[in-house]
Parts: C-alpha cells; structure tokens; sequence
C-alpha cells in the first residue's frame, strides 16, 4: 500500500514540474523578444502538435517494432474527417466522433 | 467560432471541448480509484499536476513502485512540450500585465492552446486575458469534478469509453486541425498539408524506437525543424 505523503509528495513535486513547463514561457516572453528564425520555428507548433497529436492515437506501440493500428480509432477517424468537412463546426465534429467510435464498439 | 473575444464568447468556443474531459476525466477517475488511490488523492493529483497524460503516467508508475525522480522526469519529458506551446501563444498576450501572464500559463493544455490557435484565425490575430482565461477556468473545473465523480463512483458507473468518449479529444485536434489549416493565412495551405504528411511520417517512424514520453516532444521538434526547412526550400 502506498503511503499518503508518498503519494502527495510525488502529486506536488508533479505538479511543480507541470506548472513551470507552462508558466515559463509566459514569464520570460513578457520581458523577451524571440529571435525572428526562432518564430519561425515555432509557426509550425501548432499543425504539428495538432496532427501529432491525432496519429499518436490512431496506432498501437509495439518499442523496437512497427507500430500496428488502431483499427477502432482509425475506423472512427472518417466520418469525423468527413463532418469537419462539411459542418467546419467544432460541436457537430466532437459529437460525430463519439457516436462514431460508440457504434463501432457496439458493432465489433 | 467568430472574433468576439468576450467571456461569453469564451465560454461558447470551449463548450465543444468539455467532452474530451469529461470522458478523460472519468476514466482516470476510475482508473486510479482501481489502482487503490483515494479520492482526495485523486482529486488533489487533477487539481495540482493537472495533466491528463501525465496523471495517468503517475498512477502506473506509483502502482509499479517507481522512485520519486524516476516520476518527476517522466513527467518533465511529457509536460516539456508545454514550453513550445507557451512560447508560440505567449506573443500574442504580451500586452497583458505579468500577473495575468503567469495566470493564463498556468492552466494551459494541449486543448486550450489549440484552440487558442483556431481563435487567432477569427480574430486578427488578437487574443486577450478574459477569453483565454474562461477557456481555460472551465477546462480546469470540468477536468476535476470529471475526475472526481470517476473517483468516487469508481466501478460503479459502467466504463466511459464504451460510449465513445476517449475519442473526444482525437475528434476535437481532427476539427481544430481541420479549421485551422483552412483559416490560417500565414501559412501557406500547401505547406500545412504536407506537415500534416511529415508529421504522419515521423509520428510512424517514432514510435518504432521512441518511448511514449518522449514521442509528441521529438515528434515535435523534428516536425518543426522540417517545416524550416522545407519552407525554406520550396515555398
């Protein structure tokens, strides 16, 4: 059985980590200018970050092996792909994806 | 989505997104209550690391009998990610005091940032500290009282993603992706979809050799390094 101050040790020392990686960049940027080549770079955080975020959960890891799929969340992947396409509404696209993966698991 | 930028406007753009905690949030309620986590332990962990990834990288860890440093790198290595996002959102609040900088960084995720992003393609590119701050504040509530209530009725209530509900986050970063590639006019639309590829590429070859605490960071850094350069190149 864990300990309680264990565990609410590791919580906060956590949770300092968490905390510093996202309040550091506001801290340091409110008083520095980023080197224009560096701006550059990071113009590419967001659709990389977005779509990395996506594929992470459309396979399976297997370290040192090919990753295999997710055949549920690929499957569910593409009426969600098609609703962006035709309602470009954020609602409508979260509620397709829900119903999408719950019905292949009904299904499956 | 449009440009209005008030704190009712704030709460109408994160609504889509409540789901993604709310299925997240239950399931790691759930998960750590079956891993023998109290309730004032779980809640606590939401309100104070306030992670989803890295919440249920804890639980696993603390059950395997990890030491106390073995999870706080973990931990670094999956939040470090949180300083690129920081840093590409933090221009844009520049304007605000150094108090409301450290507020709106403080309770950033992965899903406010993008949606941040979607909203700057709406609104001139302006972000101001009371939309933020309302995307963020409902983020952080829904993520606790999710985690609680999974806490607290544990096995009880039937397993959330039966209902679909972990995929509301792959479905949210598909619209927000979707939308922002089609808004966003300081990138090319030619180079965004061939990000989309790359990113494809790498996140494949990743997970191949690269542990899952460390893929989106690399993925992520050799992603937009790519984008330099091919930019650079061809466009």
């Amino acid at each position: 059985m864990l300990s309680f101050k264990f565990v609410l040790l590791v919580i906060v020392g956590c949770g300092l980590v968490t905390w510093l990686t996202r309040v550091i960049p506001f801290i340091l940027l409110k008083k520095f200018e980023l080197p224009i080549s560096f701006v550059e770079f990071l113009s590419f955080v967001p659709v990389v970050i977005m779509s990395a975020l996506w594929f992470n959960g459309l396979f399976v890891q297997h370290l040192g092996h090919l990753p295999s799929l997710n055949i549920e969340n690929l499957l569910a992947s593409i009426p969600t792909v098609i609703s962006a396409i035709i309602s470009k509404n954020l609602l409508v696209i979260v509620a397709v994806g829900i119903l999408s993966l719950a019905i292949i698991r009904f299904l499956a | 989505m449009n440009g209005n930028l008030s704190l009712r406007s704030g709460i109408k753009d994160t609504i889509p997104t409540l789901s993604g905690y709310i299925g997240v949030g239950l399931a790691f309620g759930i998960v750590a209550k079956s891993a023998g986590l109290n309730l004032l332990i779980i809640v606590l962990m939401s309100a104070i690391t306030y992670s989803g990834a890295a919440q249920f990288v804890i639980v696993s860890m603390l059950v395997s009998g990890s030491t106390f440093l073995s999870i706080l790198v973990a931990v670094f290595l999956l939040s470090a990610r949180m300083l690129l996002m920081g840093m590409t959102v933090a221009p844009y609040l520049k304007k605000e005091s150094m108090k409301r900088n450290i507020i709106l960084g403080s309770l950033l995720t992965d899903e406010t940032f993008a949606l941040t992003m979607n909203k700057l393609n709406y609104t001139k590119r302006i972000v101001n500290f009371e939309w933020l701050n309302t995307a963020n504040i409902l983020a952080y509530l829904t993520w606790i009282i999710a985690s609680g209530i999974g806490g607290s009725l544990g096995s009880l209530i039937p397993n959330p993603n039966k209902f679909g509900l972990d995929f509301a986050f792959i479905a949210m970063f598909i619209g927000l992706l979707y939308l922002q590639i089609l808004a966003d006019r300081t990138m090319a639309f030619k180079l965004q979809v061939i990000m989309v590829l790359v990113t494809l590429g790498l996140t494949y070859l990743g997970l191949i050799f690269i542990p899952s605490s460390l893929l989106l960071l690399v993925v992520t850094l050799v992603g937009c390094w790519l984008g330099v350069k091919i930019k650079n190149a061809f466009f």
